[in-house]
């Protein structure tokens, strides 16, 4: 009897057994056949290099060098754990470290390998190589660094890469994954698309300690496009010298077509630091640096222009004719206004005053009166109209539109009434106006064009730019053309000391105040609250093919500070026009030769980083450059 | 099963049922291991079949009062050996578990088990009631406390774990009492946490797992997880022999013995499983039926308890 009991018991079990596997294998079936396929299959990606930047002659700016990077395999968190001392002390590691990027690694999925050494010294390929069968869970990947002039060399033009962030992911709709280099800053970002290439990926099957055992398939790297720009890397070259030590930007433009032929913002920062991996420390310096290194002045600072903005004025004191051409005001050195006296920077007066005397000396008191005479919404009018208050669209990311009030405008933001005395401020570029120096460059170079507006940009493209009219007549072009010619060429011209013989260089200094005279008296004379020094040149007189828009911070005086930038620029780009000067040389590597010792000689950090990137590449692999020849530079609509 | 056994006298049925056992096992094991360097196994495996059948066969030849007339003497060896694999035995994995005789190292609790069994057996035989007395019941368990604490010293909890089945079919079969079995199981679940917390942190490990290997998929609970993904990803008719990704690249662990049901399961399918499940079904029936038919209690005992075993394994 009781051994029927157990019978039954038995065959009870069986199918209870039974019922278990049913389970497993036909309802969860698909579940399991998944998490097994994962098991087998490892996917390692291969990276696509990143496509080039080559200056406007196809010389090579930003290139790519082959590193490697060390993965670390988790499959196995057991071993991996046993054997952390010994990779740690192989790779020159510490434990924590290891440890905090495993932490921070932990919601990936565990067959997602993780780079616990961006860059592997020849050292550490050895010991990798070495144990390959101790120690199963490093892996070597081979990657293009982004490789960039060194020392912030067009820093703010080429932008730096790093890893995507998740915003980035949801922006690009797909395309960019966890993990992948993206373009974060400047040109890498506004053209990452065109210049990232499509990673492939190796899936291969793997046992169960990690080795590979077969190859299912391999999907090759699309490697990015390369992108051609409009910089001329002779004249960035001068640009950036001559910003050397300074707090400011430069930007040349060619106003015939809106090209960007040099652009520079200092201080600035090395971008190979944010190529491999930058800490967490640095970022954070860089990020509170009092200086705002990361800024780029060329089109995100945002300034009163001080007496630049007296060609605006001209412009439309002319084009507006509220006021006969001939207008002309007595100046004894400072004027009243609504109960207010407004002086003029020179003490003692300019005497009679006509607008091309009143441009060429810059004439406070002339212009106080224009504003007057035009008031406020006009001026407005003629600023928006003529590149000021919103972005020229030039194609970086970031750029600011800087402020060009009006009535309205103080009513939307600040809910309150304009009074008549700001106008008085506004009209020689202080007080709540504020640009960057590619506005400026942009306002110019349409203003001496007749009206024609070329959206600046930084890619070379035969087609045209997009193009804004607003037909400004010849007689004013010739009128504020002259007045600008005489700033550098006439006796007494705010700029005389920058002439250039032989070149018809023409320009508008400016110095405007970042605080009141009372308020300067309060805190005393510091550094920083040294006058934002400007100067727009341009050259030729007659259809003008090279604006310049220098801005120097805590300058001082515009004349001083900012226009022998402009004009070290526009004599090299007529030195090269003649043939005086050779074209400099560049290779493939991205390193400029005639790059001054202040560019190289950054600080001792970046040499290290410079000398552990050399010694990366023991295998001398293919030096991996989108040079021109394998693949023609393709030029993009901007 | 009289003396002077015949050829005609074997159960046939039982025969074809554990070579159809045994068949399906050679098969898998040479699956799972001909791709590796453990290739040949299934050689191996069939020579020991061999023998096991030849032992069989001289087993069948012996009349199993004669090994029971014996069994004390077989329980002091077992005992014996117990000790000396304590005080002489090969140290493996942690645990003193092998003693090398000829060349081989003996697992010495597989021995013990054989011989518990017998042991039980001629002592329940001697019993001859239907009703087991409380006296009855406690040398019982002194036959049995001794040996088991002796192989949890090794330690071995899983040869230990394995036993208890034993001694309940046992008990059952014995005749035990309701109230008696009901003391007993209340007595061992309040000996459940005092035993809890004298275990090993790696054996409460290893239960804990078993219960929930979910938890730690990557750490203690990989090999139970692996094999849930082998049986799972077999789907109905399975992979195909030598086609178990998980079994072939070795993700199922110890995919030869422990877990060659895992496997199976991932080459052969929910058919496969059901095919072996349904062979040990028979054969566990079939032994049955034999045991029914057996002439005493002790027969009875032998024949439930020793095919008992090899089921739970």
């Amino acid at each position: 009897m009781r051994l029927t009991v157990i019978s039954y018991t038995i065959v009870g079990l069986m199918a209870l057994l039974l019922l278990g596997f049913w389970k497993l294998q036909i309802v969860n079936s698909d579940r399991y056949t998944q998490l097994a396929e994962r098991n087998r299959v490892r996917s390692i990606p291969i990276i696509a290099p990143r496509g080039a930047m080559l200056d406007r002659y196809g010389r090579v700016i930003v290139d790519n060098y082959p590193s490697f990077s060390v993965l670390l395999l988790r499959d196995d968190p057991q071993q991996v754990e046993r054997l952390l001392p010994q990779i740690a002390d192989g790779l020159s590691l510490t434990l924590d470290d290891i440890r905090q990027q495993l932490d921070s690694a932990k919601a990936l999925a565990h067959f997602q390998p993780i780079v616990i050494k961006p860059e592997a010294t020849p050292g550490d390929i050895a010991f990798i190589e070495s144990h390959r069968a101790d120690i199963p869970v490093l892996e070597m990947l081979m990657v293009h660094r982004r490789r960039y002039p060194r020392g912030g060399f067009m820093a703010h033009v080429s932008g730096y890469v790093g890893e995507v962030s998740s915003d980035q992911i949801e922006e690009s709709g797909g395309r960019n994954r966890p993990g992948d280099i993206v373009g974060k800053a400047g040109l890498e970002r506004q053209y990452n698309d065109h210049l990232m290439g499509v990673d492939g990926m190796r899936r291969s099957v793997v046992n169960n300690v990690g080795r590979e055992v077969g190859r299912l398939e391999q999907t090759d790297a699309v490697p990015g496009k390369p992108i051609r720009l409009t910089i001329d890397y002779d004249l960035q070259l001068v640009a950036e010298e001559a910003l050397v030590g300074k707090k400011g930007a430069v930007v040349a433009v060619d106003p015939r077509t809106g090209e960007v032929v040099a652009m520079a913002s200092q201080p600035s920062y090395d971008p190979n630091d944010f190529a491999i991996r930058i800490s967490k420390e640095e970022w954070q310096a860089l990020n509170e640096d009092p200086e705002r290194p990361l800024l780029d002045r060329a089109i995100q600072a945002q300034l009163a222009p001080g007496s630049v903005f007296k060609i605006l004025m001209s412009t439309a004191m002319l084009e507006s004719k509220a006021v006969p051409a001939d207008y002309h005001v007595f100046c004894p050195g400072s004027a009243q206004f609504y109960g207010r006296v407004f002086h003029d920077w020179e003490a003692k007066g300019h005497g009679d005053v006509n607008l091309h005397k009143a441009i060429v000396h810059s004439c406070d008191v002339f212009f106080y009166n224009l504003g007057k005479q035009l008031g406020i919404d006009r001026i407005s009018f003629y600023a928006g109209n003529l590149g000021l208050g919103h972005k020229t669209g030039v194609d970086l990311p970031g750029e600011e539109p800087g402020v060009m009030p009006s009535e309205a405008w103080k009513q939307r933001v600040f809910h309150q009434k304009w009074y008549p005395g700001e106008t008085i401020s506004v009209a020689i570029g202080q007080g709540a106006i504020a640009v960057t120096p590619i506005q400026i460059a942009y306002m110019v170079g349409g203003i001496v064009n007749g009206g024609r507006f070329h959206q600046p940009h930084l890619l070379l493209s035969d087609k045209p730019a997009p193009e804004i009219d607003f037909p400004i007549s010849d007689s004013t072009v010739d009128t504020v053309t002259e007045g600008m010619y005489g700033v550098v060429n006439e006796p007494g011209g705010t700029a005389g000391a920058s002439r250039l013989p032989g070149i018809e260089l023409c320009g508008k200094t400016g110095s405007a105040q970042v605080i009141s005279e009372q308020g300067l008296k309060r805190v005393g004379k510091r550094a920083e609250l040294k006058d934002t020094a400007w100067f727009v040149g341009f050259a030729p007189r007659q259809n003008p093919e090279i604006i310049v828009s220098v801005l120097v911070q805590g300058g001082g005086h515009g004349g001083v500070a900012a226009a022998p930038i402009a004009r070290a620029i526009v004599k090299a780009y007529y030195d090269k026009k003649q043939g005086k000067i050779p074209p400099q040389q560049l290779t493939t590597q991205a390193v400029p030769p005639g790059i001054p010792p202040s560019f190289a000689a950054d600080t001792a950090r970046n040499n290290k980083t410079d000398a552990e990137a050399e010694e990366a590449v023991p295998m001398k692999p293919e030096p991996v450059s989108a040079a021109p020849q394998s693949t023609p530079p393709v030029t993009l609509n901007p | 099963m009289n003396e002077g056994t015949g050829i005609r006298d074997y159960d046939w049925w039982l025969v074809t049922i554990i070579f159809a056992i045994c068949g399906i096992g050679l098969l898998e094991i040479w699956s799972a291991t001909h791709a590796s360097h453990l290739a040949g196994m299934h050689w191996k495996q069939a020579w020991w079949i061999a023998m096991g059948f030849g032992f069989m066969l001289l087993l069948s030849r012996l009349d199993y009062h004669s090994v029971l007339d014996k069994a004390p003497i077989l329980y002091v060896i077992g005992i014996i050996a117990l000790l000396a694999v304590l005080v002489a035995g090969n140290t493996r994995y942690g645990a003193k578990r092998w003693l090398p005789v000829m060349g081989e190292f003996l697992q010495v609790s597989e021995l013990a088990k054989l011989i518990i069994i017998v042991s039980l057996a001629r002592f329940f035989a001697e019993v001859r009631t239907e009703r087991l007395s409380v006296a009855d019941l406690c040398k019982a368990a002194v036959l049995i406390t001794v040996p088991i604490g002796l192989i949890l010293l090794q330690p071995d909890l899983g040869t230990a774990m394995v036993l208890i089945p034993v001694v309940l079919v046992g008990a059952y079969l014995a005749g035990i009492q309701w109230k008696h079995a009901a003391v007993m199981v209340l007595a061992a679940a309040l000996m459940v946490p005092i035993g809890w917390h004298h275990l090993k942190p790696y054996q409460k490990e290893r239960v804990t797992t078993f219960l929930r290997p979910e938890e730690d998929p990557k750490g203690s609970g990989y090999q139970i997880l692996q094999s849930k993904i082998a049986v799972g990803s077999g789907g109905f008719w399975g992979k195909g022999l030598g086609h178990g990704s998980q079994n072939q690249l070795g993700f199922v662990p110890v995919r030869y013995s422990d877990f060659i049901l895992a496997a199976l399961a991932e080459e052969l399918g929910f058919a496969g499983v059901f095919v072996t499940l349904v062979l040990y079904t028979a054969l566990l029936l079939r032994l049955i039926q034999n045991a029914q038919h057996a002439k005493d209690r002790a027969g009875m005992f032998l024949v439930m308890n020793v095919r008992l075993r090899r089921f739970v394994n």
